[in-house]
């Protein structure tokens, strides 16, 4: 178990430093602390997967240094980091058994027989891998192949971290379910440090304590689920985080109110600074709702409304500006008239596309 | 249910059956009626059953070159198949340097096969060859027309350098469609060179290297014109090997029957084997 600390780091694939637009990683600085559980989240591309293979050795960052536990681990391999990665597709070694996968990395690492094999009792207990141990480990479906990947970097009892590249991306949506449950009951019981790369928002906010959102080599935000959800400390993250994503609006601020095409509100009370940059209103579908008698709501037009199931959504036009309102099944939606309401503590405010603390509206 | 009779079908396929019936079903009956008469010129026969089988099957001559042949087979697969994994291990993986290496690779599989005969002929004759003269030069008496270990070496060098690549360009293609995480989480594993071939490398290997093997089973086992070119069969018998006593027979002596005879027994010795070791293979590839 270790905490593992990056600092400045900078990648480039090609070893060259000197366009930053051009970079996989720009300058990050992190601390993944011990025993956390943590998603990496982002869009294709945004180099989530270049932090986790630098993180694990794989890849030599161009820049910048890795640190586990103060110690500075940035020139050592992988096999000297003491780190398991559990990748998108299985690997196994197809000609052994599930119980000589697992043995494995401790047979390499000369461990004494006699505790590889309890050891490789536990972590299959722990698995429900017991009952196939003696069976050929490529005759297995996706699950238990994932599942014998993670195995592979639990038996070792030293292991700083486990790293997880997308791993459930071959599994089917039920097993998915059970499996990811597995994770967290491990990572409960064991305290190990879980970094767990995801493009899907929903796998990264249900497994993790801590989310880290990476968009185009930068970290974003860190934060639990809630803050990312409640608020979205960069534009970036309100776009990619919910479905559909925050509404944003682009205004300005005159007279102690947020103008914008086709209305106006009150400005915070707390907005100390006048800010500078490009000003944008950000609010989530579930901010809006069709207004009763309040004084401060917004006409707009109804374009379309989409059933959701338990709720709908509708789209909705405020002078030129299209948003998307959240709204409940038997909410009655005026054709002609609609006022809508925003909610002041759901009302963020973002100058270059970085919120403004302290800025409800 | 209702079943449609409609014989068109039959007209659809003759044009493959009559391309199969006369590239391959007709020569081979053909042989197949030689092997059953004693022919002695035009126009002039005898049906006489299994007779020339039942020579085939005792000649010592054959015997001689059936065992010469399986130790040649033997060897060669001995030899290429180590050497061409080991090769393609050390390949450049990408770039421009993987094209070259490919080229490189491959150049002794663009010659015409007497070509090569000519070629090894020439290199390694003692008076006037490079690989002779060095050979002799180094004070290891080496002369391919007079003796039958020499014949013998040139023979297995020049498959080795013939046919090799080929084992080269599977197993490189094989090692080339292993994905990178395996290698990966084989560092994490923190396995030794030797482990990430053994569990990792030949396991994906399996199914190239059971086509390279039966490949060049299937090939050496049938090898005439290399050889032939080179030795001629000789000194003496000693590299006569099953397809030039063949031809001695069919050709040399005019002796039909009995070169199709031998010829028919050939085949099926030859499919026997490529089944058997598929089977084998297949097995093992499986436990």
């Amino acid at each position: 178990m270790a905490e593992i600390t990056v600092s400045n780091l900078r990648h480039s694939y090609d070893g060259d430093l000197s366009d930053p637009a051009r970079l996989a990683l720009k300058g990050i600085d992190h601390v993944w602390r011990d025993g956390g559980a943590y998603a990496l989240l982002g869009p294709s591309g945004c180099g989530k997967s270049s932090m986790l293979n630098i993180i694990s050795g794989l890849v030599r960052p161009t820049a910048g240094r890795v640190l586990f536990d103060g110690r500075d681990v940035t020139e050592l391999g992988p096999e000297q980091r003491n780190i398991a990665q559990v990748f998108q597709f299985p690997v196994l070694y197809d000609t052994m058994t599930v119980e000589q996968n697992l043995a494995f990395p401790l047979r390499n690492r000369r461990v004494d027989p006699g505790r590889i094999t309890r050891r490789v009792r536990e972590v299959a207990e722990m698995l429900d891998l017991g009952p196939m141990l003696g069976r050929r480990a490529a005759g297995l479906g996706a699950a238990e192949k994932q599942k014998i990947s993670l195995g592979r970097g639990l038996v070792r009892e030293d292991v700083a971290a486990i790293l997880f590249d997308e791993p459930l991306t071959v599994i089917d949506p039920q097993v998915k379910f059970d499996l990811r449950r597995k994770l967290r009951l491990v990572h409960e019981t064991l305290g190990l440090t879980l970094v767990y790369v995801t493009h899907d928002q929903s796998e990264a906010l249900t497994f993790a304590d801590q989310v880290v959102v990476m968009s185009e080599g930068e970290v974003v935000q860190v934060g639990t689920p809630e803050e990312l959800y409640e608020r979205p400390g960069h534009t970036f993250v309100g776009h990619f985080i919910g479905s559909p994503g925050m509404n944003f609006l682009p205004c300005a601020l005159e007279g102690g109110r947020i103008v914008f095409d086709g209305g106006s509100l009150p400005a915070p009370r707390g907005l100390a600074a006048r800010p500078g940059g490009a000003l944008v209103l950000g609010i989530r579908p579930h901010g809006l709702g069709p207004a009763t008698d309040e004084a401060e709501a917004v006409p707009a037009r109804l374009i379309d409304v989409e059933d959701r199931g338990a709720f709908r959504i509708a789209e909705i036009a405020i002078g030129g500006n299209r948003l998307r309102m959240r709204v409940g099944e038997r909410d009655w939606l005026p054709a002609d008239g609609l006022r809508v309401a925003f909610r002041p503590e759901a009302t963020l405010l973002y100058a270059n596309d970085r919120l403004l603390e302290d800025a409800h509206a | 249910m209702l079943k449609i009779e409609d014989n068109r079908a039959w007209f659809l396929i003759l044009p493959v059956f009559l391309l199969v019936a006369f590239n391959a079903v007709i020569p081979l009956m053909t042989v197949v009626n030689y092997s059953l008469q004693d022919i002695f010129g035009p126009g002039q026969r005898a049906f006489i059953g299994v007779e020339w089988f039942r020579e085939t099957l005792r000649d010592p001559a054959i015997h001689a070159a059936f065992l010469r042949q399986i130790l040649f087979s033997g060897l060669v697969l001995a030899i290429e198949i180590p050497l061409g994994v080991a090769i393609a291990l050390t390949l450049p993986r990408g770039g421009w340097k993987a094209s070259a290496a490919i080229v490189l690779v491959a150049i002794p599989l663009l010659i015409p096969f007497n070509v090569v005969g000519m070629i090894w002929q020439v290199y390694a004759r003692p008076e006037i060859g490079f690989l002779g003269q060095v050979v002799n030069a180094l004070g290891i008496p080496f002369n391919y027309t007079g003796d039958p270990l020499s014949a013998w070496v040139t023979i297995l060098m020049m498959d080795a350098w013939h046919w090799t690549p080929l084992v080269i360009l599977l197993a490189y293609a094989g090692l080339c469609s292993i994905p990178e995480p395996y290698y990966q989480a084989a560092r994490i594993d923190g396995a030794s060179r030797w482990a990430v071939f053994r569990y990792i490398e030949l396991p994906k290997l399996n199914g190239v290297l059971t086509i390279a093997f039966l490949l060049r089973f299937m090939d050496s086992f049938m090898i005439y014109t290399e050889p032939y070119v080179v030795t001629g069969g000789g000194p003496g018998s000693s590299t006569t090997f099953l397809s030039i006593r063949l031809v001695n027979m069919a050709v040399g002596q005019f002796d039909l029957g009995p070169a199709a005879a031998f010829s028919l027994v050939y085949f099926l010795v030859i499919l026997l084997f490529s089944y058997v070791f598929y089977t084998i293979l297949q097995r093992a590839g499986r436990a």
